[in-house]
């Protein structure tokens, strides 16, 4: 008899891991608050034409014997406007929901973008190594020493104003972080036996590359993709408040904080305020929930 | 032996895990006297670390030492913990770890770790205390103690760290010295080195080693006595020369001959079937039945502790005769004695 | 006289390491490192014949790993050829090595490492033979079921990851996984180091049934003398880089010759009765980075002269088909 085969029980399989994931995240009790607002913003967003008792940039349903309406009051639509109007009878509570819907497409597209753009150049500075990592990586470190919303000024006013211009612009000024955590972790990987061994057999660069190295190399990127789609947003929204982001007909929440700023010393802080309360509870939400999957990701605190 | 300087008896050290509570060490006892080297011998996962990390309380949350004792010169140190603990470790036992960097700080010189770890038992001068570590690098073996004291470990190779480790886990003259895999990591020529050391020092100084190994010709070369440990207990125990000679439990006796050197080449090794098991999902009553040819429909009860000539015992149902003729021996010759 | 598989012909491989920028600058104010040359491998010949197992033993540094490397096409020689059935293994594109044969295929040491944690065994059997078209794209799940049978494992479980198997089933896979691809010559580095005293045995049994059924060449780096006693016909001892001694196994192991082989095989612990005293090597193993002059064993041996420290002895036929590396077998140390 040849060497017996002697195969152990299975040791665990994949919906197992799954659930140790959310036995892990689960405990903490904020990452999991994190995790419904994130989710009920995203409803909010989606459903945003269903839910809000407006459509607060159809001109015609607006009314401005309603403007500047304070919270609590109803007007002459007949609901409750329950965080008030705006200068121009606005109920801010529906454009809030349709600036959060504008705000994510943004952030979740800039953030997609920039990590496919950023994990390919990564991807390629680890695996060739050598000259071409030399040189991507410097260009790599000198934008990272730049401030991003610097770039994004600089290019928003290059490219000028619109959907697609302030995505390429938030892409440009933060593909950086990809390529860098990318990177960092496929030259990790780069080292070990399997690449080797893949090496050796010899498999195909873009096997190597795209079976072997990019799927080792993703659990970090998740993390970094889900803090930079919050950064995404709140970049837009500084350049939109500084006047350089989507159009007043697009309105996202950066336009709508600086749409009620001029109001906000003369006592109508709502026109301001609730748009920034949401904002900051998004990404504040967003960048809790990455913390906790990056603390569970960690190999370090699992057992 | 009642000149035992170490007992363990009974030691259950577990960990509470998501798979339930995994019994690393399940009963474990054995003993050490002074002067001698006793190697505890297992495969990974057979809880031999677990049991010398648990004897110096460095097991930690989520596992715990659950049960036994821990007699160290007549003292009960199973349930010492924080300040009391670690005025015994260091002084009267002490541990080497496979990586020496596991003691060694990186950025401080050999000297200046040392002289802090003389002072942190006994209050003499920095003066002192550096003739104290120089003495002890002399005596492992170390050549011109007096400047590798001034030396960063980054200086030194891989087997003059673990000399350092040695040498400070001597300092105090500890009543035992717990190993664990010390020279796993190093080359052949440079265990023997240390291997050639530590027989001299526990004949030498009477600190008695826990050796703690995978290696059986490692034990076989060093040990005055044997425990083979497998899924948290001690399966075969002994005088060394007896249980390499005439190994009672099936499991030892599959290790010994597993080991390519003793067979003519080419020819296929005896082999032990299947697969260490997951100590998640031990089978019930013996855990070595699965793999075992001598297993019997007795096998699935717990195997009780059977004792034999020369204080030998084995956890088995049906035990291996011993042998007349040592079928091993023919290797003695291999060693010459000391000229 | 059977033709050379392997012609491994006066082959070094240094590495470099070049001070980067902040040591360059360094550099340029007093401070810094000159380029660091590692000579991990110098001089090396060796020839492997169709169905021959090499072994290669020696201890850190001695450049076991390296030369394995190389013939397994990982990293090309800075000086000399490696030919495989008279073609090179490998050629330098750029910074990197392309490897040109499929035929040599490696095992490595560690299973858990060895195998991508992301991807199913049979997967990873299949890939490297279908990139290669060894077999068809529909055909390969048939394969990989043949060859995790022919290692001894389940074909049923080819669905399943590498964490869910055991480090000597794991070497077992990726024992397959070279089998896949069809190689003439297997190179084996370690294959049996990491795994446990019990699963040893039956990975090395696998091994020679396998190279009895393939008819197999095989390179089996190894620092455990028993272990490449066991499996080769030929063992070539190294030290710093170099082969010190190369013979059949079982005269090597009957009369060795050099003394760092028998300062070598004196001091391994060997599984045995009776009384137990060292003869170890004195002193450390130098590194490669300075490795001393003439005979690089000469300042542990216990038979150099002054001889050793000149001039390095040079690879010399002691008999027939043994060859050693020292100055005693040729004229003397002095």
């Amino acid at each position: 008899m040849s060497s017996s085969p002697a195969l152990a029980a299975p040791v665990e399989t994949g919906s197992i891991r799954l659930a140790n994931f959310w036995s892990d995240y689960k405990r903490s009790p904020v990452a999991v608050a994190a995790l419904i607002v994130v989710v009920a913003v995203v409803l909010m967003a989606v459903l945003a034409p269903f839910v809000a008792p407006q459509d607060p940039y159809n001109q015609e349903t607006l009314d401005l014997f309603d403007a500047r309406l304070e919270p609590g009051e109803t007007g002459s639509g007949g609901y409750v406007h329950w965080l008030g109007t705006d200068a121009a009878g606005r109920d801010i509570f529906s454009a809030i929901l349709f600036g959060l819907r504008t705000s994510l497409i943004v952030g979740v597209m800039a953030g997609t973008f920039a990590l496919v753009l950023g994990t390919t150049v990564g991807l390629i500075a680890a695996y060739y190594g050598g000259r071409i990592e030399a040189i991507i990586m410097r260009i790599i470190d000198l934008q990272l020493s730049l401030p991003a919303i610097l770039l994004a000024l600089v290019l928003v006013a290059m490219l000028g104003q619109g959907l697609m211009q302030l995505v390429a612009a938030l892409v440009a000024a933060q593909y950086a972080y990809f390529a860098r955590t990318t990177h960092g972790a496929a030259s990790a990987e780069r080292r070990k036996d399997y690449i080797e061994a893949a090496l050796s057999t010899p498999l195909p660069a873009r096997h190597v590359l795209f079976r072997h190295l990019l799927p080792n190399a993703l659990p970090p990127l998740i993390v970094v993709a889900t803090v930079q789609v919050a950064n995404s947003i709140a970049l837009e929204a500084t350049l939109s408040f500084l006047g350089l982001g989507l159009p007043i007909t697009q309105p996202s929440l950066g336009s709508l904080i600086s749409n009620g700023f001029q109001f906000l010393l003369s006592g109508r802080y709502w026109i301001s305020i609730y748009p920034g309360i949401a904002l900051m509870l998004t990404v504040v939400a967003i960048n809790l929930v990455g913390d906790q999957v990056r603390s569970v990701l960690n190999p370090r605190n699992s057992r | 032996m009642s000149d035992a300087v170490l007992r363990v008896n009974n030691l259950q050290t577990q960990f509470q895990t998501r798979a339930g509570v995994l019994k690393a060490v399940d009963g474990v006892s054995f003993e050490v006297a002074r002067g001698r080297i006793l190697g505890l011998v297992g495969e990974s996962g057979s809880g031999k670390s677990v049991t010398g990390y648990s004897i110096l309380g460095l097991i930690e949350a989520p596992g715990k030492v659950a049960g036994g004792e821990i007699i160290l010169n007549g003292q009960d140190i199973t349930r010492l913990k924080g300040e009391a603990m670690r005025r015994v470790r260091g002084a009267q036992i002490a541990m080497v770890f496979q990586d020496p960097m596991m003691t060694l700080n990186p950025v401080l010189k050999i000297g200046t770790q040392m002289i802090a770890a003389v002072r942190a038992h006994a209050r003499v001068s920095r003066k002192a205390a550096r003739a104290r570590a120089r003495d002890a690098l002399a005596k492992v073996g170390i050549p011109s103690p007096e400047e590798r004291l001034d030396a960063y470990p980054h200086q030194l190779s891989g087997g003059m760290r673990q000399r350092v480790a040695i040498a400070t886990a001597l300092l105090h003259s500890p009543a035992v010295i717990i190993a664990d895999e010390p020279t796993t990591a190093l080359d052949v020529s440079i265990q023997g080195q240390i291997l050639a050391e530590v027989r001299r020092l526990a004949d030498e100084t009477g600190t008695a080693f826990v050796w703690v190994t995978h290696d059986l010709a490692v034990v076989s070369s060093l040990a005055d006595d044997i425990c083979v440990m497998y899924a948290g207990r001690v399966v075969e125990s002994g005088p060394a020369d007896s249980v390499i000679a005439s190994p009672r439990h099936p499991y030892t006796a599959g290790l010994l001959a597993s080991v390519p050197a003793e067979h003519e080449p080419g020819t296929r090794l005896p082999q032990v079937p299947g697969s260490t098991p997951s100590l998640a999902n031990l089978p019930s009553g013996c855990a070595f039945a699965p793999r075992c040819a001598k297993a019997g429909p007795a096998c699935t009860t717990t195997p009780p502790v059977q004792h034999f000539e020369d204080g030998r015992t084995a956890l088995c149902h049906y035990p291996i005769e011993p042998v007349s003729c040592p079928p091993l021996s023919l290797t003695s010759t291999t060693y010459r004695s000391a000229s | 006289m059977p033709s050379a598989l392997l012609d491994i012909d006066h082959v070094s491989k240094r590495f470099v390491k070049r001070p980067n920028l902040g040591e360059r600058i360094a550099g340029l104010l007093g401070a810094g490192q000159k380029s660091e040359i590692v000579r991990a491998v110098t001089d090396v010949s060796l020839t492997v014949a169709k169905g021959e197992v090499v072994g290669l033993v020696g201890e850190s540094g001695c450049g076991k790993s390296t030369l394995g490397r190389m013939i397994a096409g990982i990293y090309t020689p800075s000086d000399g050829k490696i030919l495989f059935g008279n073609a090179p293994v490998a050629k330098v594109q750029g910074r990197r090595t392309q490897k040109l044969t499929t035929r040599v295929q490696m095992i490595h040491q560690d299973p858990f490492a060895s195998l991508n944690p992301r991807i199913r065994i049979g997967d990873t059997v299949a890939e490297g033979p279908v990139a290669h078209n060894i077999v068809k794209g529909r055909d390969a799940d048939a394969y990989v079921a043949d060859m995790l049978g022919r290692v001894g494992l389940d074909p049923g479980y080819r669905r399943r990851f590498p964490h869910q198997f055991s480090g000597g089933q794991r070497q077992r896979i990726a024992i397959a996984r070279a089998l896949a691809m069809k190689p003439d010559l297997l190179v084996l580095d370690e294959p049996v180091a990491s795994l446990d005293v019990s699963i040893q045995a039956q990975v090395l049994n696998l091994f020679m049934d396998l190279r009895q059924d393939l008819d197999l060449t095989g390179v089996f780096i190894s620092h455990d003398l028993g272990v490449v006693r066991h499996v080769s016909d030929r063992v070539a001892i190294m030290y710093l880089g170099r082969i010190v001694e190369l013979a059949p196994t079982a005269e090597l192991y009957a009369k060795p010759n050099h003394p760092y082989t028998r300062a070598l095989f004196e001091s391994v612990p060997r599984v045995g009765v009776g009384r137990k005293d060292f003869r170890p090597i004195a002193g450390e193993i130098p590194s490669p980075l300075n490795p001393p002059s003439g005979c690089h064993f000469h300042p542990r041996c216990p038979f150099a002269g002054p001889r050793c420290k000149r001039e390095a002895p040079p690879l010399a036929a002691i008999g027939p088909g043994r060859f050693s590396a020292c100055h005693l077998n040729t004229g003397g140390t002095e």
